[in-house]
């Protein structure tokens, strides 16, 4: 047989239009996560510039104008039953939650991608006995530990954070865990192996940046259930300590008014905390969508 | 010819739409089947032989848009509406796919699912009556002790088996058009030919015209009285099959033609001995077995011993499940083998751990059959072709990157690219690149053409064979296709059921074997040449 059999050209295809542009027109396209995003970006402007924008004294009590109700005194949200501004206190509460969610859910999701990958990479008895570890975790309630953690350490926002990350990276770890279990037997893992690449190379370079969709989505829901972990922490009174606090709990200051009528006390922490949620697992939703579109093209 | 055609398609067009782009992927295609005739449709992937054959059934999903007629015996396809097209298909027209196991309902035992087709388009059929349509159906296919096979699962059934059975179903009611689409691909060349053979003598039985789509030319030289040659969604040749092969009229056609490897006696390479003292690879009394369910053993690899010199290139044929390319992992670590030893270059691989082990696998490269799935698609090109230098460390990696692109006759330009954004055949190359990054003195080649167009194939396998020529490595090559090993190697072995049937120099394997199993693959696979292809077949009936 001859080798130099004539060729049929094979036509190339036609460079694909950034595959990242791709994801991104199809995000853009999704109108609840463009919402989502919106929201987020409105909330971050409040809590993190509005301070700037409305001057409010959050440190010292002024028990003469407490439990005003809005309007009175300049107080556009009134005041709580201390005398701090409900306006200010909304902000400065927004940045401990919003701050300590938000590092707390990348926290969780490094953490538990990394236990993950190595996991399912290793496969065997290495593998048992991590899984184990998650499985006897995830039977924990994570509140029952954090109440605990709480009433023996003080609760700053760092503690929280490595707190809070600590206790959910538990259902990242099995998400990715189910990835690497197909991704470590693909070929291109293969190669680099009969090439005389060793491990740390298959989890990093190989099996977490294929991973990483699932990784970005769900990062964004471990951020929703931080905040709504440390709302719930709070709203029990383990919170961060006074001057400081954050919107669970306000709530649970406001809750203790309710039948004085404060309703002031009890919406505007509430309705934050329910649209900052709303607002990441649609972002989340919509990053799915787009990691779909993504993947179409090979 | 003079019949009315059972399967007419004038000027068909179809065209894809997602979002503003619309690709059209039939292009004014005509074509006529008569009845008791067999057309195939010929094409390299995207010709839109597919898709075509998808219109006669009214299959197309709802982003395509048609324009031109599919009459079947007379009625428009195209203008049907839904409950109007299901009586069409399986009575009318009726289609065997690629796939037998995605065909098939796990779920449901095959005498229920043969019934079921029955009962789709016949009315008051009693639940028995249908059962016993069935076993004479599959009686009919070809299946011994049918009665018995209606209780079994589709997983309890070879694939050659299943295949049957799909075609049971297709035939069930009778149909006037039977469209097989690559109905053959996804089996080994012995059952392969057990099928066409089916497929020809159910056209002889119930005189059905048949559309087979395949691109596969052996096949078509195989089963077809006329063929139809499609590229890039246009129809460039219609001939009957003996014009076809020996006057092809379009350049595609000649081209195509030319690019399929064919087997010769006294081509190729051919040496009978060891072309160095110095060996490369040895197995000795290699076996391989994994853990099946409830802990018996299953034994994939069965004391293979095997030795392939420096700078020679070993053609390894066996059909899917012969352990062939279990044969291949073991060789260079990927796998342990449960017994026997490995020894790479004159070193012990069996055994090596850790630094000795990866210094060892630095001197191989393997290439693996699936480019797509071999490339890491968040790398780009470049690194792909860098990793196995990062990993050991050798410096200069642009330049080598550039110099391994241009050995594979591929542009440096591309390295920024991500592998889905090459086609097959140019992903392949990166294989290969890649493979020979460290200039490996073994190259493990699994494979590496199956998932490509012939043509394709041609230009990728004349790249791999003129880089063993001027660097010179040894190379297991592994593959089904008996073509392809024709015009690689200098030697052959031939694996059945995870023992080594035999080995020896090409000419003496692949045409004057003493051993009736090699003769046996040998005369199943077909070549594209329908006078010889018959003369094979009446041989192969012999065996």
């Amino acid at each position: 047989m001859s080798i130099s059999a004539p060729v049929v050209a094979e036509p190339s295809p036609v460079p694909v239009a950034g595959s990242y542009r791709r994801m991104a027109s199809q995000f853009f396209a999704n109108r609840l996560a463009v919402s989502g995003l919106v929201i987020l970006a409105a909330l971050l402007l409040f809590c993190f510039l509005g301070p700037l924008i409305h001057h409010t004294d959050q440190t010292h009590t002024n028990l003469a104008g407490a439990n005003l109700s809005p309007g009175q005194g300049g107080h556009l949200l009134g005041t709580d039953d201390v005398g701090h501004d409900e306006l200010g206190r909304l902000m400065i509460g927004g940045q401990t939650s919003l701050e300590i969610g938000i590092a707390a859910g990348l926290l969780a999701t490094l953490i538990g991608t990394i236990w993950g990958a190595v996991s399912g990479y290793a496969g065997g008895w290495l593998d048992a006995i991590m899984m184990r570890i998650v499985d006897a975790g995830i039977a924990i309630p994570a509140l029952f530990l954090l109440l605990v953690t709480a009433t023996i350490l003080r609760p700053t926002v760092p503690v929280q954070i490595v707190i809070i990350g600590c206790v959910s990276w538990l259902v990242p770890a099995r998400l990715v865990r189910a990835e690497a279990l197909s991704l470590r037997s693909r070929d291109y893992v293969q190669a680099m192996k009969a090439m005389g690449g060793g491990h740390r190379r298959a989890v990093f370079r190989h099996i977490i940046p294929n991973a990483i969709g699932t990784v970005v989505v769900n990062a964004t829901f471990q951020v929703a259930d931080a905040i709504l972990l440390i709302a719930y922490v709070s709203f029990l009174g383990l919170g961060v300590a006074p001057p400081k606090t954050d919107w669970g709990g306000m709530l649970s200051k406001g809750i203790s008014y309710t039948y004085d009528g404060y309703w002031w006390m009890i919406f505007p922490a509430g309705i934050a905390i329910v649209l900052v949620v709303c607002a990441f697992n649609s972002i989340g939703d919509g990053l799915r969508d787009s990691f779909e579109v993504r993947l179409q093209g090979r | 010819m003079t019949d009315t055609p059972t399967l007419a398609i004038e000027d068909l067009t179809v065209s894809f739409t997602s979002g503003r782009e619309s690709v059209r992927a039939v292009d004014g295609v005509s074509l006529q089947v008569v009845p008791g005739e067999v057309v195939a449709v010929v094409g390299e992937s995207g010709s839109g032989k597919s898709v075509t054959s998808m219109s006669a059934l009214g299959l197309l999903p709802p982003t395509a848009t048609t324009t031109g007629t599919v009459r079947v015996g007379g009625v428009d396809v195209t203008t049907l509406d839904g409950p109007h097209l299901r009586a069409i298909r399986g009575a009318e027209v009726a289609m065997v796919f690629q796939e037998p196991m995605t065909a098939l309902n796990p779920a449901f035992t095959v005498g229920w699912q043969v019934a079921e087709a029955l009962r789709l388009h016949i009315e008051d059929l009693s639940k028995k009556q249908a059962l016993d349509r069935a076993a004479e159906l599959l009686e009919m296919v070809g299946i011994r002790d049918a009665r018995d096979r209606l209780g079994q699962y589709p997983h309890e059934l070879s694939g050659g088996l299943r295949q049957r059975v799909v075609i049971a179903m297709a035939i069930a009611c009778e149909p006037k058009v039977l469209i097989a689409d690559e109905a053959t691909t996804a089996l080994d060349v012995t059952v392969q030919a057990e099928i066409l053979d089916l497929l020809r003598d159910l056209r002889a039985r119930f005189g059905m015209a048949m559309l087979v789509i395949t691109h596969n030319m052996g096949v078509v030289a195989d089963i077809a009285d006329r063929v139809v040659v499609m590229y890039q969604g246009k129809v460039v040749e219609q001939a009957t099959v003996e014009d076809l092969f020996a006057r092809p009229q379009a350049d595609y056609t000649k081209k195509l033609l030319a690019s399929v490897p064919r087997l010769a006696r006294g081509e190729g390479r051919n040496r009978t001995a060891p072309a160095d003292e110095e060996v490369a690879l040895s197995l000795e009394h290699l076996v391989v077995e994994f853990r099946g369910k409830g802990g018996r053993k299953n034994r994939a690899v069965d004391d293979v011993s095997l030795t392939i010199a420096k700078g020679e290139v070993l053609g390894l044929v066996g059909e899917s499940g012969s352990g062939k390319s279990t044969v291949g992992r073991a060789a260079i670590g990927l796998l342990k083998p449960t017994s026997g030893s490995v020894r790479l270059l004159g070193e012990a691989l069996t055994g090596a751990k850790g630094r000795d082990l990866r210094k060892l696998r630095r001197r191989c490269g393997i290439v693996f059959q699936d480019p797509a799935s071999s490339l890491d698609p968040r790398m780009t090109v470049g690194d792909c072709v860098a990793e196995p230098l990062v990993i050991n460390g050798v410096g200069d990696r642009a330049e080598r990157v550039a110099a391994l692109l241009e050995s594979v006759e591929l542009d440096a330009a591309l390295r920024r690219r991500h592998p889905h954004e090459l086609s097959g055949g140019q992903r392949q190359r990166v294989g290969i690149a890649r493979a020979l990054a460290l200039d490996p003195q073994l190259v493990i080649a699994d494979e590496p053409t199956s998932a490509l167009d012939v043509s394709v194939q041609a230009a990728v396998l004349k790249v791999f064979l003129e880089l063993q020529q001027r660097l010179g490595f040894a190379c297991l090559f592994i593959t089904h296709d008996l073509a392809v090993v024709g015009m690689v190697s200098d030697r052959v072995a031939v694996m059945n059921e995870g023992r080594l049937v035999e080995v020896g120099s090409r000419d003496e394997v692949l045409f004057d074997s003493r051993e009736e199993y090699t003769r046996r693959l040998v005369t199943s696979a077909p070549v594209p040449d329908p006078a010889d292809q018959r003369r094979r077949r009446e041989e192969r009936h012999r065996i």
